[in-house]
């Protein structure tokens, strides 16, 4: 028996993890399927001392969250799809401005409202930057609920370290199902000294400067030297952050790529198929922006075929085939709600009639 | 090994509870646990459900569409999930608020007339701890011992005294089906 662990939903979890990560600002406006985040905030935030505040629009939420973050404190929003489109010109502002941000954003069916159907269509959205001028975001995808907690209270040490926009990119099915929590902070080891934050605006005092934070880049080459700062940045991220996940993949002839809730799915299928002696493995990315580009590359080595599912119709198959650089087939199984483990085991299957076929006629 | 139930009747009837109580009862046995309401535009008064997988090991996909068993309590919940139940599964239904029987000969039924089981005791509300008792003894994927514990972990120390009526309520369930058992 234990006792150690509690059944929680996704959404709580995140908003657990952000207060126990030291997040003090929560703004918001509500929108399903991810409103029980701020209704822990609402009851829990004042405990701690913290600010929750319902905003009028997710326009003033993400600015007020830019706010309080360019004072150096450690603040989030949550919304969905299309909360998440009317805060993209914030979004730009805060990569212009280079302040570290947490936003959770519960995917649901789109485009437009959309539905409340669990699905993986803001892919693009999340990992291509969203907003305009050329920026990147830090992009987590949790398969878990445990998970969820563990990476939400790394986003804001991501955002602290990188001066970035962390996002964490959740199925509407994870933000809905509880699971076993258990409520346990991260490690120190996962969590290098973070430097301080001398750029914040806490006012000048004896600091003898003014600190400046701004989304204009007017004067001549800001533009140039914003781009160059980021594009290190982001080098740093790729060598570093990147972060994955694999299952059954050393032995593995064909590779299942799927992240969030479709590398369960996938998992399911591929014991469904390693029964029949299919050689299949699964690789699932954490980390969507950094991408585990390299580590695909390496796979080429063993992985003759690979196979990539997702909750849509194909997003990250892109990353994946840039990856492999056309050293082997990358095939796409998918649809935009959750496809059931059949409907992959019927592709792997597929693919290894095909894969035996071909080695009969090499011989 | 992995047992999934879905749970299904009208808004208001403790469906949501009763799959709540069986993820809680299999985390607290040491089982990996998963609870997956139904989520959409929902209406007072309208259908609702939830899918609760109980396991030995890591659980895939939360989402269910054959699972073991299936407790329905009212008419519409019959149609839309007996065709689901797998093949020689489980199905628990509140005869009280169906007026067809079931129709598949490959299940294990059971019909509780739960409702009127819970006005005898006390209060209509009950109905659905009298199912999951059936449930319980019906399947034995959770003990009853661990659900007693899980309701004392799940509500509020205000709804303590009516530990003893939702007691009686899975006892007169797991009763029935026991007492069915001996009769076949």
């Amino acid at each position: 028996m234990t006792h150690t662990k509690r059944l929680i939903k996704g959404n709580e979890a995140i908003a657990m993890a952000a207060i126990e990560a030291g997040c003090r600002k929560y703004f918001a406006y509500p929108i399903t399927p991810q409103n029980e985040i701020p209704e822990y905030m609402a009851e829990h935030m004042p405990e701690v001392g913290g600010t929750f505040l319902q905003a009028e629009s997710e326009l003033a939420a993400i600015n007020m969250v830019y706010g309080a973050a360019a004072a150096g404190e450690r603040a989030m929003t949550s919304t969905s799809g299309p909360g998440y489109s009317l805060m993209l010109e914030g979004l730009s502002g805060i990569a212009a401005a280079e302040v570290p941000v947490v936003l959770a954003q519960v995917m649901r069916g789109g485009p437009g409202i959309g539905s409340l159907e669990t699905a993986q269509l803001d892919y693009f959205s999340a990992t291509k930057g969203g907003g305009h001028g050329g920026y990147r975001n830090l992009v987590l995808a949790a398969s878990s609920v445990q998970e969820l907690f563990d990476l939400t209270q790394l986003a804001f040490h991501l955002a602290d370290r990188y001066r970035i926009l962390v996002m964490l990119l959740v199925d509407g099915i994870l933000g809905q199902i509880m699971e076993p929590l258990e409520l346990r902070p991260l490690p120190e080891s996962e969590l290098p000294e973070l430097p301080p934050k001398i750029w914040a605006l806490t006012g000048m005092g004896k600091r003898g400067r003014q600190n400046v934070l701004s989304t204009m880049l007017m004067r001549e080459g800001q533009v140039m030297e914003w781009h160059q700062r980021a594009a290190e940045k982001y080098r740093q991220i790729e060598e570093r952050e990147v972060r994955l996940a694999t299952h059954l993949w050393e032995d593995a002839r064909i590779g299942i790529v799927a992240f969030g809730m479709m590398a369960r799915v996938a998992e399911t299928a591929i014991e469904l198929c390693r029964e029949e002696g299919v050689p299949v493995g699964l690789l699932r990315p954490i980390t969507l922006f950094p991408f585990c580009s390299d580590f695909i590359r390496q796979s080429t080595a063993h992985i003759r075929r690979f196979l990539v599912a997702e909750v849509n119709l194909g997003q990250m198959v892109e990353d994946v085939r840039l990856a492999v650089e056309g050293r082997r087939p990358v095939d796409f199984v998918g649809r935009p709600t959750l496809p059931p483990p059949s409907m992959v085991v019927e592709s792997i299957q597929k693919i290894w009639r095909e894969l035996k076929d071909g080695e009969t006629e090499e011989r | 090994m992995q047992s999934e139930v879905i749970i299904a009747g009208f808004g208001g009837q403790g469906v949501l509870l009763v799959g709540h109580l069986i993820a809680y009862a299999g985390m607290l046995e040491g089982k990996e646990v998963t609870w997956l309401p139904s989520y959409g535009p929902e209406i007072r008064g309208g259908t609702c459900n939830c899918t609760v997988v109980v396991s030995d090991r890591r659980i895939g996909s939360p989402s269910i569409p054959h699972p073991a068993a299936v407790i329905v309590m009212n008419r519409p919940s019959l149609d839309k999930f007996e065709p689901a139940v797998a093949p020689g599964g489980s199905l628990i239904v509140n005869s009280s608020l169906t007026d067809r029987l079931p129709s598949r000969a490959d299940l294990r039924t059971f019909l509780l007339p739960a409702s009127g089981m819970a006005q005898e005791l006390g209060s209509s509300r009950v109905a659905n701890l009298i199912l999951l008792g059936a449930y319980l003894a019906a399947t034995g994927v959770v003990s009853f011992p661990g659900v007693m514990a899980a309701l004392e972990g799940i509500l509020p120390s205000d709804k303590h005294p009516l530990l003893p009526l939702n007691r009686r309520a899975l006892e007169a369930g797991i009763e029935f089906v026991n007492g069915a058992g001996r009769a076949g």
